[in-house]
C-alpha cells in the first residue's frame, strides 16, 4: 500500500457493492481540518462521503482522499420558532429525525434515514413528497461549502449559481460542513396511508394522475416480471401526516412518539444468485396478494411508511458478493410509452429487480446536475448477476434519453460518459462552475472519472 | 473507470497482435472501452487491428513499440503510455513465443529465448504495472497463461515451464494486491486455433480465440481469478497434475 501521513488505506464501493476501489480515507475531527486537507489533497484528488447509501462511485476516489464526513456530526443551532435548524454536514437523517420529530417537525425524507445532510445536498434527495415539497435542497437555507478557492457561504439567494450546482453536484464543488435547514412541521409521528392494489399500469398511471394532488406523499411498488395483461400491476400507497384526531386514544398521549429500531441483520454473507427471478417472482407475488383491492385510512409509522427496509441491517448484502445496482430514471409526465416499454422490456429479459417504485415528479429545481424534474420517475434494484443486464440497460438508457429524460447520479454505477451531456444539458455550466471554484481539479471522484465530468 | 457490469473504459494490451486479444478487445469495445493501446515488438503491423477497432467505435487507438526482452525500458513504456492515456482500467498481458520445441531442446538460445520473452519479460513489465496500477488504486490485469503452465509434459515443457513462472507469478501478484483496488485475472487456456499454432496438431478441448474472449469477458464482470478456456480443462488439468509421474510420463501428451 502506498504510505501516506494520515488516514488509512481501504477499499470502497457505493452501497450496491460493485466495482471497489482504493483509496485513502482521513476522519477529520473538526471543520477547520477539511481546508487542509484540500490543499494537500494530491494529484488524485478528493472528495466527501457520508454514510456510503449512493449505490455505485460517488463518495469512492480511487488513489486519491475520501474524507470521512459522519464523524462532524453536531446540532448547532435550532430555532423552535422558526422551525429552523443548524447542522454540521455529518449528522444522518436518522440522527435528525430522533431530534426533530418529538418536536413536531420533519425533513425530506428518502428511503432510508441513513444518509448525511452534506450527501442529502449533494444528491439532491427526494422522497415521495416531491410532488408537493420538491428535493432536499429545496428547504436549504443556507450551507457551508469548503472548496480550492476559498470557503463559501451560499443560498439560494446568495452566489445562487454555486448553491445550486452544489444541489445534486456529487461532491464535485467542495465539501459542505454545515447547512441550515428549513423544517416541515408534523402533528404526530404517524401517516394516514390509502393502499390500492391496481391489476395493470394503465390504471396505475391513471389512477396517480388523476389522485397523487390529494396527497403529500405518493409511490407505487410495481410487480417488474408480470407481463401481458397483468404488465405493470403493482400497489399504489398515498398519505399524508396524520392529524392529531386521527390517533387512537392511547396514542394521543405521546403523537410525536419516535422510536425506530433496526430488527433484523442481513446475514453477513449470502450466495450470489439468492434474489433471482424465482425468489423475486415469488416475492412480487406475495406482496401482490397481500395488499388489499382498497384500504383507506390505516395509520403507519414514519419507520414503515418511509424507511421499510432500515429495518434490515446490511440488505445490501443478500445480493451476494457480486451486488447490485440500482437504475432510477425521470421521463416528462407525456413519456407514458418510455414507462411502459421498460416493463416490457424487464418482463421480456426476466429482468427480475426486487424493488420496482414508481412516482410522479412535480417541478425540478434549477440545479444543473439536480436529477428531479416533472415526470415519471422509475427506480429498479437489480443484482448485478444478472446474464445480460448490460445491453439491457444499454437499451433504456436510449429510451430514456429519446423521452428527454435522464438517469440520477447518485445511483448511477454504468451509465456511457457520452449520454451524460444529453441528460443534464447544462453540464457544461455545472463544468464552469467548477472551474471557478476548483481551477486545480482537486475535487475528483470514480463517478467524475467514468462520466468525464 | 471500471463500471459495475464489468465495463472497461480504458485499455492497454501487451502483445497487441494476440489474436485472442483482438478478438477480446472486439467485445470490450461493443461495451464500454472507447481508448486502447496496442504495445507490440512492430507496431507499424498492429496498424489494420486499431483500424478495426476505430471502426467497431472505440475512439482513440495508439500502436506503440514494446519488446518483451527489452526489459530496460519497461518501466519508461508503462510510464509513456499512463501519461499519455491516463488510468489504465484493464491491461491485457498477451505477449508470449511458442518457439519450436525440438530446437528448443537442442539449442540453447532458441531455449532461452522462449524464457526471456514469456516470463522474464512478464516478471520485469509486471513490475511497473503494479506500481502504477497499486497508485490509481484501480485496475484488472488479465494474464494469458496456459494450461501447459499446469504441468510440464515432456513434449513442450520449456514452453510450459516459461509459462509455469508466468503463472505463478501473476498468482503470487493477485494475492499481493488483494486491498489496493487492482485484481489479477489468470486465464488458462488449452489449445487455441491461432496462428501460433498453426501448423500442429490440435490437442483435445481445443478451442478458438473468441471462446477465449467471451470467456475473459465473463471473468471480467464475475471478478474471477482464475478461468480455464473451456472450463472442463479445469477438471482434466486437475486430474493430470496429480496423476503419478509414472503415469504422466506415459500418457500421449
Amino acid at each position: 500500500m502506498p504510505e501516506h501521513e494520515d488516514g488509512t488505506y481501504r477499499l470502497l464501493t457505493g452501497w450496491g457493492r460493485t466495482a471497489p476501489t482504493a483509496a485513502r480515507v482521513v476522519t477529520p475531527d473538526e471543520i477547520e481540518g477539511i481546508d487542509a486537507l484540500l490543499d494537500r489533497a494530491g494529484r488524485r484528488g478528493l472528495v466527501a462521503r457520508g454514510l456510503g447509501r449512493s449505490y455505485g462511485d460517488a463518495a469512492q476516489n480511487a488513489g486519491g482522499t475520501v474524507v470521512d464526513a459522519t464523524t462532524l456530526a453536531s446540532i448547532r443551532d435550532f430555532d423552535l420558532a422558526r422551525g429552523v435548524i443548524r447542522v454540521d454536514a455529518g449528522v444522518s437523517l436518522d440522527a435528525l429525525m430522533r431530534l426533530l420529530v418529538p418536536f413536531g417537525f420533519f425533513v425530506v425524507s428518502p428511503g432510508t434515514r441513513f444518509v448525511t445532510v452534506g450527501g442529502a445536498i449533494a444528491a439532491d434527495i427526494h422522497g415521495k413528497g416531491h410532488h408537493v415539497d420538491g428535493s432536499f435542497a429545496n428547504h436549504v437555507e443556507s450551507f457551508t461549502l469548503h472548496a480550492p478557492k476559498g470557503t463559501f457561504v451560499v443560498g439560494p439567494e446568495h452566489d445562487p449559481d454555486l448553491f445550486w450546482g452544489t444541489a445534486g453536484g456529487m461532491g464535485l464543488t467542495g465539501v459542505i460542513s454545515e447547512a441550515t435547514l428549513r423544517l416541515l412541521p408534523i402533528q404526530t409521528s404517524m401517516l394516514l396511508v390509502d393502499n390500492e392494489r391496481v391489476s395493470d399500469l394503465d390504471d396505475l398511471m391513471q389512477r396517480m394522475v388523476e389522485g397523487d394532488d390529494r396527497y403529500h406523499y405518493s409511490a407505487a411498488w410495481v410487480d417488474c416480471l408480470a407481463s401481458g395483461a397483468s404488465l405493470g400491476r403493482g400497489v399504489l400507497t398515498r398519505g399524508d401526516h396524520a392529524p392529531v384526531d386521527a390517533l387512537p386514544d392511547r396514542a394521543r398521549l405521546d403523537p410525536l412518539h419516535f422510536a425506530p429500531r433496526a430488527l433484523l441483520a442481513a446475514p453477513p454473507w449470502a450466495p450470489n444468485g439468492l434474489l433471482n427471478r424465482f425468489s423475486i417472482r415469488a416475492f412480487n407475488e406475495l406482496w401482490y396478494r397481500k395488499a388489499r383491492l382498497h384500504q383507506t385510512g390505516h395509520l403507519e409509522t414514519i419507520g414503515t411508511f418511509f424507511h421499510p427496509l432500515d429495518g434490515v441491517r446490511g440488505w445490501n448484502r443478500l445480493y451476494g458478493s457480486r451486488g447490485f445496482l440500482q437504475y432510477q430514471y425521470v421521463v416528462p409526465d407525456e413519456a407514458t410509452e418510455t414507462v411502459r416499454a421498460t416493463f416490457e422490456r424487464l418482463a421480456r429479459e426476466q429482468c427480475a429487480s426486487f424493488l420496482a417504485v414508481l412516482k410522479r415528479f412535480g417541478p425540478g429545481n434549477p440545479g444543473p446536475l439536480s436529477f428531479p424534474t416533472s415526470g415519471w420517475t422509475l427506480a429498479l434494484d437489480l443484482p448485478a448477476s444478472v446474464r445480460g443486464l448490460a445491453p439491457v440497460l444499454d437499451d433504456l438508457d436510449r429510451l430514456v434519453v429519446e423521452a428527454g429524460g435522464r438517469v440520477y447520479l447518485a445511483k448511477d454505477s454504468r451509465l456511457p460518459p457520452e449520454l451524460l451531456p444529453r441528460m443534464y444539458p447544462d453540464l457544461d455550466g455545472f463544468r464552469e462552475l467548477r472551474a471557478r471554484v476548483d481551477p486545480s481539479g482537486v475535487l475528483q471522484s470514480d463517478l467524475a472519472r467514468r462520466l468525464e465530468i | 473507470m471500471q463500471d459495475a457490469l464489468g465495463g472497461v473504459q480504458t485499455v492497454l494490451v501487451l502483445g497487441g497482435g494476440s489474436e485472442i486479444a483482438l478478438a477480446t478487445l472486439r467485445r470490450f469495445v461493443g461495451n464500454r472501452t472507447r481508448t486502447i493501446v496496442l504495445a507490440g515488438r512492430e507496431p507499424e503491423k498492429l496498424a489494420p487491428a486499431a483500424e478495426e477497432l476505430l471502426a467497431l467505435g472505440a475512439t482513440r487507438v495508439e500502436t506503440v513499440a514494446f519488446d518483451a526482452e527489452a526489459t530496460d525500458t519497461h518501466v519508461g513504456l508503462i510510464d509513456d503510455v499512463i501519461e499519455r492515456v491516463g488510468d489504465l482500467d484493464l491491461v491485457l498481458v498477451a505477449f508470449g513465443v511458442l518457439g519450436d520445441e525440438a530446437e528448443a531442446e537442442r539449442d540453447a538460445a532458441a531455449a532461452s529465448e522462449i524464457a526471456r520473452v514469456n516470463y522474464l519479460g512478464a516478471v520485469s513489465v509486471s513490475v511497473p504495472l503494479a506500481n502504477r496500477l497499486r497508485e490509481q488504486g484501480h485496475g484488472i490485469i488479465v494474464v494469458l497463461s496456459s494450461v501447459a503452465g499446469e504441468r510440464a509434459r515432456r513434449s513442450n515443457f520449456v514452453y510450459g515451464s516459461s509459462k509455469a513462472g508466468l503463472d505463478a507469478l501473476f498468482q503470487g501478484m493477485g494475492d499481493s494486491l488483494v486491498g489496493s483496488g487492482v485484481r489479477v485475472l489468470i486465464v488458462r487456456p488449452g489449445f487455441v486455433h491461432t496462428k501460433m499454432t498453426a501448423g500442429l496438431d490440435p490437442a483435445p478441448l481445443a478451442t478458438t480465440p473468441e471462446a477465449v474472449a467471451d470467456a475473459i469477458v465473463r471473468g471480467v464482470e464475475r471478478g474471477s481469478e482464475v478461468i480455464w478456456v473451456p472450463p472442463a480443462l479445469r477438471v482434466v488439468m486437475s486430474v493430470l497434475r496429480h496423476a503419478p509421474r509414472a503415469v504422466f510420463r506415459k500418457l500421449p501428451l
